[in-house]
């Protein structure tokens, strides 16, 4: 059994941050993530990050995890945990963390839940043939393990995780067919992200959904086709694409089975992903004693999820009553709220307005 | 066109265009970045101040006449989006981010690519250098072109023949 202050469950970005600011108020901090390593999704991130010069933009991803992690690791108050998942979440404040051969419970004060995220599916025929992938997989595997599934590629989605891992897989040596996305327009992606792989030859087709996909034994080609205003596939427009896998970048949706098991109340906005815990602008849901930061909250990007997981650090401690931290819980809430003036933020800002008033529908 | 695929129009360029004079005096930063996206390495990257930003969401201003053309700004830039150019007599010049494995080497032929990577006009690699970034421990390649004077606007990218 271990006992301690704060709890913070994934140690990507947000967990990371939540730790640190825990713990440099003076609360002991015990960081667990089911991985071997720390860092998240910013290790499979090759690109340079946009952002805050500051807090990190410009800098390589899995270069940025780095930095985080030396000074998570250095300091003396937090304890890590890896390759152990939280599995269990106890309402009196006791969870259980298991690795493949053995478990551990856990007695924390505080608990502040950063997840992350999971990918969404599509419906197709075929969908499970050897050779459909999730991006996150395809990225895992290229860019921490250094083995390129598959040679040529077709991308299905223009969000910023589509166009960016083309552009990851030519860096690798694929070929990228094609990016399709259903919507007549770039879907979400950064005009520049887009732009810088278009220019290097791969096609954006937009309105255009798979079909299906088809082989032997595993993808050996797929069709896409155009859909008319109601989403439906035209018959007549039919593509076919000589790839050998199809690579999913269809969207996130946040990580919320422990706020299931600890009865947190649970919203529906579609706009930060599907269903997010209610929680408040310190990160606090409806529990007083749980906190959310970073996608598992919403799905948004890396300096938001960075500066929430501080926010709700910061939070965490002064409620256990280590230190003053509420100017500085003041000042990082300023700080996100000018990250969010962009367009981009207009429906991450939506979708948190419709939650905050979900409170007591 | 920008608010359907994310690629720039000539129109959208030609209002970020440095005047022909100080395009003729030699390298100029140039930049494609239309989005108000949180992003400002380009400014912080910019040795003489040349980049400016009102807010951290607004697109960046380059001052043409401090831009000494160190490639600075195009080296740390996470877009690809800012470019140097230069005119010559009877050709023009641009320096291109390349992150991909194959780099080319000076005096190579290759083949000059407009922004939808689409063949325009043979051209001679005339420069390749690493340049830090603002990430440390990681460099990245600029690769300087020279392609006709004509092709100044729709060059962007270029593939190894
Ligand atoms: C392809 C791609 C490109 C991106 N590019 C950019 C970019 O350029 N700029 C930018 O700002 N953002 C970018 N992002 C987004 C950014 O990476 C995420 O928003 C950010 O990593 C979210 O941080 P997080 O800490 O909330 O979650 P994550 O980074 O997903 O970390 C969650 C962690 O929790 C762990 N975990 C989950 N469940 C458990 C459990 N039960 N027990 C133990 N551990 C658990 C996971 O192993 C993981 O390590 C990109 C994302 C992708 C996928
Ligand atoms: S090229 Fe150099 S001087 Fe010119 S804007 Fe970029 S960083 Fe500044
Ligand atoms: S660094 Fe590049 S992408 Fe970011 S604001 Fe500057 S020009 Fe745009």
């Amino acid at each position: 059994m271990i006992e301690t202050d704060v709890l913070v469950i994934g140690g990507g970005p947000a967990g990371m941050n939540a730790a640190l600011a825990s713990a440099q108020s003076g609360a002991h901090v015990l960081l667990v993530d089911k991985f071997q390593h720390l860092g998240g999704q910013l290790v499979k991130q090759t690109h340079k990050f946009f952002g805050w010069a500051e807090k990190g933009a410009g800098t390589r991803g899995f270069n940025l995890a780095k930095r985080l992690s030396e000074d998570v690791m250095n300091n003396d108050n937090v304890q890590i945990l890896l390759g152990y998942e939280v599995v269990g979440a106890y309402r009196d404040g006791t969870y259980l963390a298991a690795s493949w051969s053995d478990h551990i419970t856990i007695k924390a004060k505080k608990l502040i839940v950063c997840t992350g995220a999971a990918e969404r599916m599509i419906l197709f025929e075929n969908n499970d043939m050897p050779g459909v992938m999730g991006a996150g997989a395809v990225q895992t595997l290229m860019n921490e393990y250094g083995v390129l599934p598959a040679e040529r590629f077709l991308i299905v989605g223009s969000g910023n995780v589509g166009v960016i891992l083309a552009y990851q897989l030519l860096q690798a040596g694929a070929t990228v067919d094609a990016i399709v996305d259903v919507l007549p327009k770039l879907g979400g992606a950064y005009w520049v992200h887009a732009a810088k792989v278009q220019r290097l030859g791969v096609p954006l087709l937009l309105g255009r959904t798979v079909l299906g996909v088809y082989g032997n034994s595993r993808v050996e080609s797929a069709i896409t086709a155009k859909v008319d205003e109601k989403m439906q596939p035209i018959p007549g427009t039919e593509k076919r694409h000589d790839v050998d896998a199809v690579a999913l970048a269809v969207g996130l949706m946040p990580l919320t089975d422990i706020f299931q098991m600890m009865g947190v109340k649970t919203v529906y906005v579609p706009e930060l992903g599907g269903f997010v815990p209610w929680h408040d602008e310190c990160g606090r849901t409806t529990n007083k004693d749980i906190f959310v930061a970073g996608d598992a909250g919403g799905i948004e990007e890396a300096t938001t999820a960075s500066i929430g997981g501080t926010i709700a650090g910061l939070a965490a401690a002064n409620d256990l009553g280590y230190q003053d931290n509420m100017q500085a819980v003041k000042d990082n809430l300023e700080a996100l709220s000018i990250f969010r003036t962009s367009s981009l933020s207009k429906k991450v800002l939506e979708g948190i307005e419709r939650m905050r008033g979900e409170l007591n529908a | 066109m920008l608010d359907v695929d994310g690629v720039p129009t000539l129109e959208d360029i030609g209002k970020n265009m440095p005047r022909r004079e100080r395009l003729e005096q030699g390298f100029v930063a140039v930049h494609e970045c239309f989005q108000d996206i949180p992003c400002n390495p380009c400014v912080e990257a910019c040795p003489v101040g040349a980049v400016s930003m009102k807010t951290l969401t607004s697109t960046p201003v380059i001052d043409f006449d401090k831009c000494t053309g160190c490639g600075n700004c195009v080296a740390s830039c996470p877009g690809l989006a800012i470019f140097l150019l230069s005119l010559k007599a009877n050709h023009a010049q641009i320096t291109i981010p390349y992150e991909m494995p194959d780099v080319p080497q000076k005096g190579d032929k290759v083949q000059g690519l407009d922004r939808y990577g689409q063949f325009v006009c043979d051209a001679d690699v005339i420069r390749v250098v690493r340049l830090p970034s603002l990430d440390k421990s990681s460099k990245t390649t600029l690769i300087t072109l020279e392609i006709p004077a004509s092709e100044l606007m729709t060059v962007r990218s270029f593939r190894r023949r």
